[in-house]
């Protein structure tokens, strides 16, 4: 009793000083993680304020609606026209070309780095990983415009070397480091045990990969390929340099389009702010973090439905 | 003494430069048990890793001396995963792969080119049975042999080793995560089991060595410090050391 007497003193002490610190320091910290949701329903609240003037007056589903025409007049005075039907499907549909090339190539880069690659030779790759990713969007679409535009031009037919694959080509290589290190750091998640489990009922390391790994890190991985989306559906900067920027709807590969995102870039110096035609951007940006928003919350709910099932 | 099925000649290991095992010789008779004891750390696992060779899977991990299984040099086997399907090694730590636990005790099978329906359920429900697990999740197959509790994945181990009709059975702390009388059957399974293969047991438990074993090999601080036969070891040891960790003095 009497060697615990001092000690109890000395811990109430310690506790009323740590409860006193405590506080604070909650209070901080909670907001910083408010502060995420609050910025997001700001952002939201900012951009549809700008856009609010003209959505009453925009025809949306008509013939020259914004989701069913490819029309695009934002500039005139007089009857101006807001169809963005094109931008749409070329948004996607330069997203969708990057993404078989990024997905496959992501993947087995990770696969590889991971599973195969030596531990020195490892180390190289994950630098490489970071620098492809830290290489600005502008930088790409340089890229984009002088060496595989012509390559597209003198290989593939394109009259034009600045066009959907073109673009689907550069956001592929962008969103590939994306893939690659967050896939990678999924798989690298995988313990030990299961490798050696595996090896030990006599599967090569090509089935570990596939019937032990991939399972394991199935939530990992689609998050990965996930956000690689998103990166391909927002980026702007290379896409306006890489695609041509032509409003029209695609009708194959080599077909210069334009995006959401690039029509805003290219068109937004031009706006008068407050005008019609700024408004009309801002509706277009609107229509984006809907997409990216619904996109996000698709992928939240993949995931959580197959940690729900494993 | 029949001629050995496995076989130790001066076996080495290292991590790096931290020698694991050092020059480790002994040999085990077919359908024998042979308890591996010893305290944590002096090298036991390293030991196991050595005779399916995946320790090879280990960076700076470096092995001398040879490993015999039946007069063959497991290095010389071509083709590892064979000579992986050939000897059934269950690990201290439950792993229940991410498959369901159908799948997990009928993955190697398949592998091996079983896929008639009723042949592989009856094999499945044959090692689950073996492995004191079939009762408790013979409802639920399909369930994820990840979300089985720690005991029953361990049990799962067992069973997913047994599928592979290995001549060797190495268990590497099969009880640790096991109630004692679960613990008791699968010991009388093992001792059925000894009749279609060998056993190599690391344990940490010396009674359980003294139950199961035919002979005791002690292992301590990288060293085999005495093997012989059970009762020998346990009643007249010839080092002073080995009857002290018996007696369970230290360990």
């Amino acid at each position: 009793m009497s060697r615990r007497t001092p000690s109890r003193g000395w811990r109430a002490t310690l506790s009323s000083a740590a409860d006193w610190i405590e506080k604070p320091i909650e209070a901080l910290i909670r907001a910083c993680g408010w502060s995420s949701i609050v910025l997001v329903a700001a952002i939201f609240c900012f951009v549809f304020w700008y856009a609010a003037p003209l959505l009453p007056k925009i025809d949306w589903l008509g013939p020259d609606g914004f989701f069913t025409s490819t029309n695009w007049h934002a500039k005139e005075r007089e009857g101006a026209t807001y169809g963005v039907l094109a931008m749409i499907i070329g948004n996607f549909a330069v997203a969708a070309v990057a993404m078989v090339i990024a997905i496959p190539f992501g993947l087995a880069a990770a696969v590889y780095i991971s599973e195969f690659a030596g531990p020195r030779s490892k180390e190289w790759f994950k630098v490489g990983i970071e620098i492809l990713a830290a290489i600005p969007s502008i930088v790409w679409g340089f890229i984009a415009i002088t060496m595989i535009g012509p390559l597209l031009i003198k290989y593939a037919g394109a009259t034009m070397g600045t066009n959907l694959l073109n673009g689907g080509i550069v956001l592929g290589l962008m969103s590939i480091p994306l893939i690659v290190s967050l896939a990678e750091d999924s798989l690298r998640a995988v313990p030990d045990s299961f490798r050696e489990a595996a090896m030990a009922l006599g599967a090569n390391r090509w089935e570990i990969v596939y019937r032990v790994l991939f399972p394991a890190a199935r939530s990992g991985l689609l998050a990965a390929c996930m956000l690689g989306v998103g990166r391909a559906i927002g980026e702007t900067m290379a896409v306006l340099l890489a695609t041509g920027n032509k409003n029209q709807i695609p009708t194959s590969l080599t077909d210069p389009i334009t995006t959401l995102t690039a029509t805003i870039a290219s068109e937004m110096g031009d706006a008068e702010a407050g005008s019609p035609h700024s408004q009309s951007l801002f509706t277009i940006g609107l229509l984006l973090l809907v997409i990216t928003c619904a996109i996000n919350l698709t992928a939240n709910l993949v995931i959580r439905g197959n940690k729900r099932q494993s | 003494m029949s001629p050995a099925h496995l076989e130790l000649r001066d076996l080495s290991v290292w991590y790096g430069s931290k020698k694991a095992l050092d020059e480790v010789s002994f040999s085990v008779p077919r359908h024998h048990v042979l308890g591996i004891v010893g305290p944590a750390n002096s090298g036991k696992s390293s030991l196991l890793k050595t005779i399916n060779r995946t320790l090879e899977f280990i960076d700076h991990a470096r092995t001398e001396g040879t490993v015999l299984l039946d007069g063959e040099n497991v290095r010389d086997i071509p083709n590892v995963y064979s000579l992986r399907r050939r000897i059934g090694m269950v690990f201290p730590l439950p792993v229940g792969l991410p498959l369901s636990i159908y799948d997990n005790v009928a993955y190697a099978p398949r592998r091996m080119g079983i896929h008639h329906k009723p042949q592989l359920d009856a094999l499945v429900e044959n090692c689950l049975r073996d492995a004191v697990l079939w009762d408790e999740v013979k409802d639920r197959l399909d369930l994820l042999g990840t979300k089985l509790s720690g005991g029953q994945q361990q049990r799962l181990t067992l069973a997913r080793a047994l599928s592979l009709e290995p001549e060797i059975l190495c268990l590497d702390e099969f009880s640790i995560a096991i109630d004692p009388v679960t613990t008791m059957k699968i010991e009388e399974v093992l001792m059925r089991l000894k009749e279609r293969m060998t056993i190599i047991l690391v344990t940490n438990l010396t009674q359980q060595a003294r139950r199961m074993a035919d002979a005791v090999a002690f292992i301590n601080a990288s060293q085999l410090v005495e093997w012989g036969p059970t009762e020998q070891l346990f009643n007249q040891p010839a080092k002073e050391l080995t009857g002290r960790y018996l007696n369970g003095e230290f360990g």
